[in-house]
């Protein structure tokens, strides 16, 4: 249902809703940033609508909440396993529109790709989605061109226009959370603000096949690129884990076994016992990424796993561009097919 | 909700040492297994590492490890009566129907033998149940040879070519690659024709050729894959090739579905 509020009252709103959850939000830190002086925009704990950046799209995603960085699966003694108690309070997320197309991606992994993962899915049952507006197309995001730019299965919309606030609350916790703040404003039709085009514009290859690998844009990339990761930790859509078991100093055979956040550009991905590995090289690990991220995940799951969101291309240490590189394969195909 | 990544203890019964550096674990268990399918074995400490099921007994489980890495080192500190913690199977596994009623050719290399070794082991059993069997198993050198006390039952039931890659003089047994060997094969009935190939990446490539030029059509053809599976569950992408996940989709595939997945 849509409201009008003053930001007083919408700030209100937020901090009944804090009362009742844990309100996520990207939060710009001032002077964290990579270089001296840089700021960071990253997802943090809000209790207020003035601590939520509104303008600038977050560094990194919201998937570290639903996803931690490391999270521990359980506790080990010699024969006995124990799994940390889950948290039973609500997750409020705030997220733009292309980042809520990401859950989705994390879903069709987490929880419809072979069984659902225990720890995914506790996290998730949590988890209430609030739409951030995007009053303008962001620098390097390509939104529109992944047909991410759009979207309905939120919880809520919140977008705070000068001294109002604009709601549309779908979910029914919410409301009644709300419900001494909301009851006695009339309810009006709330327009939702989507970018319609981006600055950057992208053009998918349509007849990508494994033809593709022998491409010599690989090499080139495979050139440039570091290997460091930064693209998949920076990805709503990236979901890879590995196994990790840590034990503690003072007592050797009690410790905890994790997973922890894994990027097919980085060394050791594919090392397999006896020292086999695949894809040694960074060109090979780039064509798997862009691969994956636009050919193999749609012919698995019938829709592409990239939501535009351009975090990749801002992070790039190397200035490689993922749009541009999926601008070469769709050229690629024009020349070829003249 | 269940969680898929507690792994349960099993008490080892009984380790078969076939190599310096590789042994049979026989391990306790309960439930059904395919030959081909795969558990996540581990040791707190240490991490997990996916072993493929090298025999499926009463009760029990065999894995057949390679000392190679960090958690399989650790794991051959460990001895009878002493546990591991395993979870599984994971993976589709060797299909016996694909095979029955079928002049099976099974094609191995090195540790490679352990997975498809259940399936030897059915043929070598019921040698009725197939048009012919015939075992091609490549080891590095005399002393790598797996599985010793099997082919002694194995020759006695179903056809048997075990060759080393290299041999000290004197040494009596066929030598050379796998591959050597394809194009000497006598088959009967190339429309009944079926092939399983589990081996290195390399070998498999080089395998599937010469059993290509035999005129075997590809869907007759099954190969097994290795990967890095940290999950076992399809969510943490290190054995996704192409489209597939090997941990779900394989390890198990027919070639007409294996030649695409380009790594």
């Amino acid at each position: 249902m849509g409201y009008q509020l003053s930001k007083a009252a919408g700030d209100k709103l937020l901090a009944q809703w804090s009362r009742n959850g844990i309100v996520f939000a990207p939060v710009k830190m001032e002077g964290e940033g990579c270089f001296a002086d840089t700021d960071v925009v990253r997802y943090g704990n809000v209790t207020s609508l003035d601590q939520v950046e509104w303008e600038k799209k977050s560094d990194y995603s919201f998937k570290e909440i639903l996803l931690p960085i490391n999270e521990t699966l359980f506790y080990f003694t010699e024969d006995q396993t124990m799994v940390p108690k889950g948290k039973e309070q609500k997750i409020l997320i705030f997220l733009r529109s292309c980042d809520l197309h990401a859950v989705k991606r994390l879903d069709q992994i987490y929880l419809h790709n072979g069984g659902e993962d225990f720890y995914y899915n506790r996290l998730r049952r949590r988890a209430k989605f609030i739409l951030m507006p995007c009053a303008e197309t962001c620098d390097s995001g390509f939104c529109a061109a992944m047909g991410t730019n759009a979207c309905e299965d939120y919880d809520a919309y919140v977008s705070v226009e000068g001294e109002d606030v604009f709601l549309d609350i779908r979910d029914e916790e919410l409301s009644m959370w709300g419900e001494e703040i909301l009851n006695g404003n009339s309810e009006t039709t709330v327009a939702l603000q989507f970018p319609k085009e981006n600055k950057e514009k992208v053009t998918l290859p349509k007849n990508l096949s494994n033809e593709s690998v022998s491409l010599a844009l690989w090499k080139e990339y495979g050139d440039r690129c570091i290997g460091c990761g930064r693209c998949n930790f920076v990805c709503p859509t990236c979901t890879c884990f590995t196994m990790q078991d840590i034990f503690y100093r003072d007592n050797t055979n009690v410790g905890e076994r994790r997973r922890v956040w894994a990027s097919c550009q980085v060394d050791g991905y594919t090392d397999m016992a006896g020292g086999h590995s695949y894809r040694k090289s960074q060109g090979e690990r780039m064509r798997f990424k862009v691969m994956h991220k636009i050919y193999d995940f749609e012919k698995r799951f019938g829709y592409p796993m990239c939501v535009g969101c351009g975090r990749c291309d801002d992070v790039c240490p190397e200035y490689i561009s993922y749009s541009a590189c999926i601008n070469r394969l769709a050229k690629e195909e024009q020349t070829h097919e003249k | 909700m269940k969680n898929d990544y507690i792994p349960q203890l099993s008490t080892i019964k009984e380790v078969i040492r076939h190599t310096d550096l590789e042994y049979t674990f026989r391990m306790e268990y309960e439930g059904e297994v395919k030959p081909g399918q795969f558990f996540e074995i581990s040791l707190p400490k240490f991490g997990e590492a996916p072993i493929s099921v090298s025999g499926i007994g009463d009760g029990t489980v065999d894995f057949t490890i390679r000392r190679v890495g960090k958690v399989t080192n650790e794991i051959f500190e460990n001895y009878v009566g002493d546990r591991l913690f395993i979870r599984g199977p994971y993976g589709n596994g060797f299909l016996l129907d694909h095979y029955r009623g079928k002049e099976l050719v099974i094609v191995t290399g090195g540790t490679g033998l352990s997975p498809v070794r259940g399936v030897v082991e059915h043929f070598a059993r019921h040698p009725e149940e197939a048009m012919g069997t015939t075992l091609i198993a490549g080891f590095k050198s005399p002393k790598d040879v797996l599985f010793k006390e099997d082919f002694d039952f194995w020759r006695e039931k179903i056809s048997v070519i075990q060759t080393v890659d290299a041999a000290p003089e004197g040494y009596e047994g066929p030598v050379g690659m796998v591959t050597k060997y394809i194009p000497t094969l006598k088959l009967k009935h190339l429309e009944h024709a079926s092939f399983i190939c589990v081996g290195p990446p390399v070998m498999i490539r080089f395998t599937v050729m010469e059993i290509l030029k035999l005129g075997v059509p590809e869907e007759s053809i099954w190969v097994s894959h290795e990967r890095k599976m940290c999950c076992g569950l399809g969510k943490c992408g290190h054995c996704k090739i192409g489209s597939s996940y090997v941990c779900l989709d394989g390890p198990v595939f027919n070639y007409t579905d294996g030649k695409e997945l380009i790594d």
